[in-house]
């Protein structure tokens, strides 16, 4: 190779650390404004420390007295694989690092210092080829230029099209090619040419791995927050649905919150219907609120009697999944395929009001009321609209949190069903997986304590039943304010119960 | 260190904490749409020049009602309640409503302008009638209190302050504040609640609303600023003044700075004293009701531009935009539910008499944000009003806050700002000669360091000028007779319009327009002599 091709090689090699150096800086800043917000400060912060890394990587330069090429070509493989890898490095490990922050500033020192190192030695590289005049001014403008490009890629092209995880991955690649190259152009032919040569493809194989499964990087950090193999996560435009299994648990996550475990879901369910519905042996038409996994409507089908149930599901992805997933149907016995159920994706709230038919009964299981939105469908206007589609002399049953955790939540949802004009019958049940939990029967009348359980029932049986809804003095009714649009008292006492438990290991 | 790398690097940290998130702002701008909403430019001119034709044609009713904001609306309501259907309301704009009107997209309905009343106290008795018929009271508890309709009282949390870097729930500041300033805003507060209950010599509140059914007590009337020394407390009353009156608490008198605080007596079963009733499209809703009451009789895009009396009545020249003739329309009585400044040119020459025209109004500025999703932030959740401490707006109002639907995603923000760095007429000018992008760089830069990347978020920005929003009750305006003066009968010519009672609110405009459409009918059955 001539000397001037030689000599280009390496201008055009500083063009590309220049951008690469510049593209880690833009995707620490923008990434920690991502996951920490308050952008301005994040960028200032991200930005002050690179700098400094990069003097430190200057100075420390000063300290190599030769073998600049070989350390050159470290350097680079080293700056492609860890800021190559830096986004989905930091994705992945947002949810666990300890300190986070810490972490973040830690690859950001190490990139910069590592990019700080760069150009210094290919000044003294390139010091025998060229002038000094014409050195700096070269390595300058090039330096000066590829900074520019990278500032101009970065918002224009990398974000909106390649994203941050696969933008970082892919300078990563660059990085290591440079080091290639410059292996090529100045290596000795040697053994350790030919190592290094061997190391920076393997390095190009992993980067360009990473590249090309960058789409999968946030389902494996998600993989990390849940103990169990994730065997199915999906967003939908409402939440954020994960399947786990383990050992023949299924699980169910809505927004990491647990929905149920396979091995104790038929305690919940049964003790969902069938102390109220076992009370009408005459019901027909029923009603289910939520409930999209079709686990209660399963129970609701033993029940001959029921010629009709109707579930009122916000997300179609939760029913769709319920009713194709061979596990999942194999769960819920197929129940959101029956016949004798309609399945209707909407808001519950809008569609009780255009709801023209009259229930005998209704299962009311939303998520707990762990946030305002959610806490308005336990208000007592949503009862009393509820009451207008429910036949005379029906009931209805509310999930109602553990009374045990979150006592004054549980009897807040009882109180407000009296101030929307029902007679309640609180019960609760022990749930392995979930602990202690609760439910509030409420009907306009009195209902006769009489339960027709239908037969293959696995944890309810008469005595049982009737034993439900007796409350032993530490879940016993508490004063509270009944819950309503106005003052989402509910909300408030859930958050502190829950609170207080979290506080306390 | 390569010298120019570290500037080049420096410079670019620069350009980005600049430019709020991130150094692609600029691209995220152009993306957003919007534009200037608001009433027709030409036809207000005009109108101003007197630039209209001489009638073509002529019709007649027995009560012509001038303006359909919530006075006029309400007059004609008031008018059917007592029998009396033939009457006809000319409204200058395509949409009812005045400073209570609304508009809606794909996301939701949303308020130009007014967008909550308080629970009617004692002292409106028309308002809870109003509200009564409209089903926002739907009956009443055994105590004799009234159960408003859950849905419409504003939900929880009804509001939060952005304040150091934060958002805490409430806007009364508590975050961050020493003990003794705290003191003072409770001390305040609570004297404020004994003003509440308190009764001048007349044995009449010494605040009500409406303000003309306060008390007359002198010592009362001659009030003047009480010294409110802390800080925090004075942005806060600032904060309540410019709420309300569109100008800070130096600018007002101080009858109507304590009016603000001291006047609320309304009640209810099953909310607190202090709660208030909302829609997603303000009182956008209540104008909308009273509108589908008035059907076909309101004439919308047609500016009166002349009132004069005849023998027996009154006769109005309006410019009917749609049919591009002017009317002459000739009633029995003629209801003005105009602004007296505008009532002033109407009247021709001898208008302005009186002080007709003497009223200050305070400019305003709306602008609706309509958001792909919520808009996140650190601190306590979004809540209906969301106030910016260190802010020349007050914040947004969020539009889908009475939504009941279980999962948020698309909202429209309502921001408001007065207009009240220089004085009205000034802050107009500057304001009409502003482009929709000045507002809207200076919206997203407002609302940036509450809502990290919000820019992002923004489908489209909608913006809207009040030139003349609001009355201002700067000292003298309430109580030193010329009000009353003006809401007299000129003959057959009536007039209504939130202005006359002081203060610019609902049920101000609301009583104004039940008085006028009572007097009209009481003149004409003779109760009252010309
Ligand atoms: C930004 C803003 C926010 C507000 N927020 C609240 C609030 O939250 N709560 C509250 O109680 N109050 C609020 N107000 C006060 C509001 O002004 C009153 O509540 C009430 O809506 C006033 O009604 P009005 O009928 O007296 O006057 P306007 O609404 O001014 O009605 C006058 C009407 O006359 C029409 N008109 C004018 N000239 C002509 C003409 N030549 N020919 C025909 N028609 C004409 C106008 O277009 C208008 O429709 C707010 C006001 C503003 C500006």
């Amino acid at each position: 190779m001539t000397d001037r091709s030689t000599r280009l090689l390496l201008l055009a090699s500083v063009f590309v650390i220049a951008t690469c150096g510049l593209v880690y800086e833009l995707v620490a800043g923008t990434l920690a404004s991502y996951l920490l917000g308050d952008s301005v400060l994040q960028f200032s912060t991200v930005i002050g420390v690179y700098l400094s890394a990069m003097g430190v990587g200057s100075w420390l330069s000063g300290f190599v007295s030769r073998g600049e090429a070989r350390l050159f070509v470290r350097v680079q493989f080293l700056v492609g694989v860890v800021g190559g890898s830096s986004s989905a490095l930091l994705f992945v490990l947002f949810a666990h690092a300890a300190s986070f922050r810490v972490l973040l500033y830690g690859l950001i020192l190490v990139v910069g210092i590592l990019v700080g190192l760069e150009i210094p030695l290919l000044l003294r590289i390139l010091k025998d080829r060229l002038e000094f005049k014409d050195l700096v001014a070269r390595v300058f403008t090039f330096d000066y230029i590829g900074a520019l490009l990278a500032s101009l890629l970065f918002p224009l092209v990398l974000v909106p099209h390649l994203g941050l995880v696969r933008s970082s991955f892919l300078f990563g690649i660059l990085n290591v090619a440079v080091g290639l190259l410059t292996l090529r152009v100045l290596g000795d032919g040697g053994r350790w040419s030919a190592s290094m040569r061997v190391v920076g493809l393997v390095l190009l194989a992993l980067l360009g791995g990473g590249f090309a499964a960058s789409g999968r990087i946030l389902a494996w950090s998600e993989q990390s927050t849940f103990s169990d193999p994730v065997i199915f996560a999906r967003s939908s435009p409402y939440q954020r649905i994960v399947l786990t299994r383990a050992a023949g648990d299924l699980r169910l996550h809505l927004n990491g919150n647990l929905q149920f475990s396979s091995r104790d879901e038929y305690r919940y369910h049964e003790a969902l219907v069938h102390p109220g519905l076992a009370r009408f042996p005459r019901a027909r038409e029923v009603l289910v609120l939520g409930g999209g996994d079709g686990l209660a409507v399963r129970e609701i089908l033993r029940h001959d009697n029921v010629r009709h149930v109707v579930l009122v599901d916000l997300d179609p992805e939760m029913t769709r999944l319920f009713r194709s997933q061979e596990l999942l149907v194999r769960l819920n016995g197929g129940s959101l395929d029956s016949p004798r159920v309609t399945v209707v994706n909407a808001d519950a709230f809008s569609w009780i009001e255009g709801a023209t038919n009259r229930f005998d009964f209704a299962v009311v299981d939303f998520p707990d009321p762990s946030n305002y939105s959610l806490g308005k469908l336990y208000t007592t206007a949503f009862y009393e609209r509820l009451g207008r589609v429910l036949a005379p002399g029906a009931a209805f049953v509310v999930q109602s949190t553990s009374p045990l955790v979150a006592r004054r939540a549980f009897w807040c949802v009882d109180e407000t069903l009296r101030a929307s004009g029902f007679v309640t019958e609180p019960y609760h049940v022990y749930v392995p997986s979930f602990g202690e939990w609760g439910y509030v029967l409420a009907s306009r009348e009195p209902v006769p304590f009489r339960f027709h359980l239908p037969p293959g029932l696995r944890f309810l049986d008469p005595e049982t039943t009737a034993g439900l809804f007796r409350f032993p003095p530490d879940m016993d009714r508490v004063p509270t304010e009944p819950n309503r649009l106005n003052n989402q008292s509910l909300v408030r006492y859930f958050e502190e119960d829950w609170a207080k438990v979290a506080t306390t290991p | 260190m390569n010298p120019r790398r570290r500037t080049f690097l420096k410079a670019g940290a620069v350009a980005v904490a600049g430019f709020g998130a991130f150094p692609f702002v600029p691209r995220t701008r152009a993306r957003i749409a919007g534009g200037m909403a608001g009433p027709d430019a030409g036809l207000g001119h005009r109108f101003r020049d007197g630039g209209f034709p001489e009638p073509s044609a002529t019709e007649s009713t027995n009560v012509l009602v001038v303006g359909g904001g919530i006075a006029g609306l309400a007059t004609g309501r008031e008018l059917d309640r007592l029998g009396r259907r033939d009457w006809k309301l000319l409204e200058l704009e395509n949409e009812l409503g005045g400073n209570a009107s609304s508009g809606r997209n794909a996301v939701s309905e949303f308020p130009w302008g007014a967008h909550y009343v308080p629970l009617p106290g004692p002292e409106a008795p028309e308002v809870t009638t109003l509200f009564e018929e409209l089903g926002v009271i739907v009956g009443r508890d055994p105590r004799g209190l009234p159960v408003y309709r859950e849905e419409y009282l504003c939900h929880d949390p009804q509001e939060r302050l952005f304040v150091d870097g934060r958002w805490q729930e409430g806007i009364v500041p508590h975050f961050g504040i020493g003990a003794r300033e705290r003191l003072r805003i409770e001390a305040f507060l609570a004297r404020m609640g004994e003003l509440r209950s308190a009764r001048g010599n007349d044995g009449k509140p010494l605040f009500a609303v409406p303000a003309d059914r306060s008390s007359r007590d002198p010592a009362w009337l001659a009030l003047d600023r009480e010294g409110f020394v802390s800080p925090e407390l004075r942005w806060y009353v600032d904060y309540c003044c410019r709420d309300d009156f569109g100008a800070a608490s130096d600018r007002v008198a101080a009858w109507a700075g304590l009016h603000y605080f001291a006047a609320r007596r309304g009640s209810a079963a099953n909310a607190p004293g202090h709660a208030v009733v909302t829609w997603p499209a303000g009182n956008g809703w209540i104008a909308g009701r009273l509108r589908g009451g008035a059907g076909e009789r309101c004439v919308p895009r047609t500016a009166a531009f002349r009132v004069t009396e005849t023998d027996g009545g009154a006769e109005v020249w309006a410019w009917h935009a749609g049919a591009a003739r002017t009317v002459r329309h000739r009633a029995r009585h003629v209801v003005l539910a105009v602004p007296q400044f505008v009532a002033a040119r109407m009247l021709g020459p001898d208008g302005a008499a009186g002080g007709r025209a003497s009223g200050v109004y305070s400019p305003w500025m709306v602008a609706n944000v309509t958001l792909r999703s919520m808009p996140p932030g650190r601190g306590a959740p979004p809540a209906w009003d969301n106030v910016l401490r260190e802010s020349r707006s007050l914040g947004y109002v969020m539009a889908t806050h009475q939504s009941l639907d279980a999962v948020p995603r698309a909202t429209v923000l309502t921001y408001y700002q007065p207009l009240d760095e220089g004085l009205p007429a000034e802050s107009r000018r500057v304001a009409s000669g502003r482009g929709w992008e000045s507002w809207r760089d200076q919206i997203l830069a407002d609302l940036g360091p509450s809502h990290p990347g919000i820019a992002d978020l923004v489908e489209r920005i909608d913006v809207r000028v009040w030139g003349h929003g609001m009355i201002c009750p700067v000292p003298g305006w309430l109580w030193d007779g010329r009000r009353g003066a003006l809401a007299k009968p000129r003959g057959r010519v009536h007039f209504a319009h939130s202005d006359l009672g002081g203060m610019s609110l609902f049920e101000e405009a609301c009583v104004q327009g039940v008085r006028a459409a009572r007097d009209v009918v009481a003149r004409w059955e003779g109760k009252i002599d010309a």
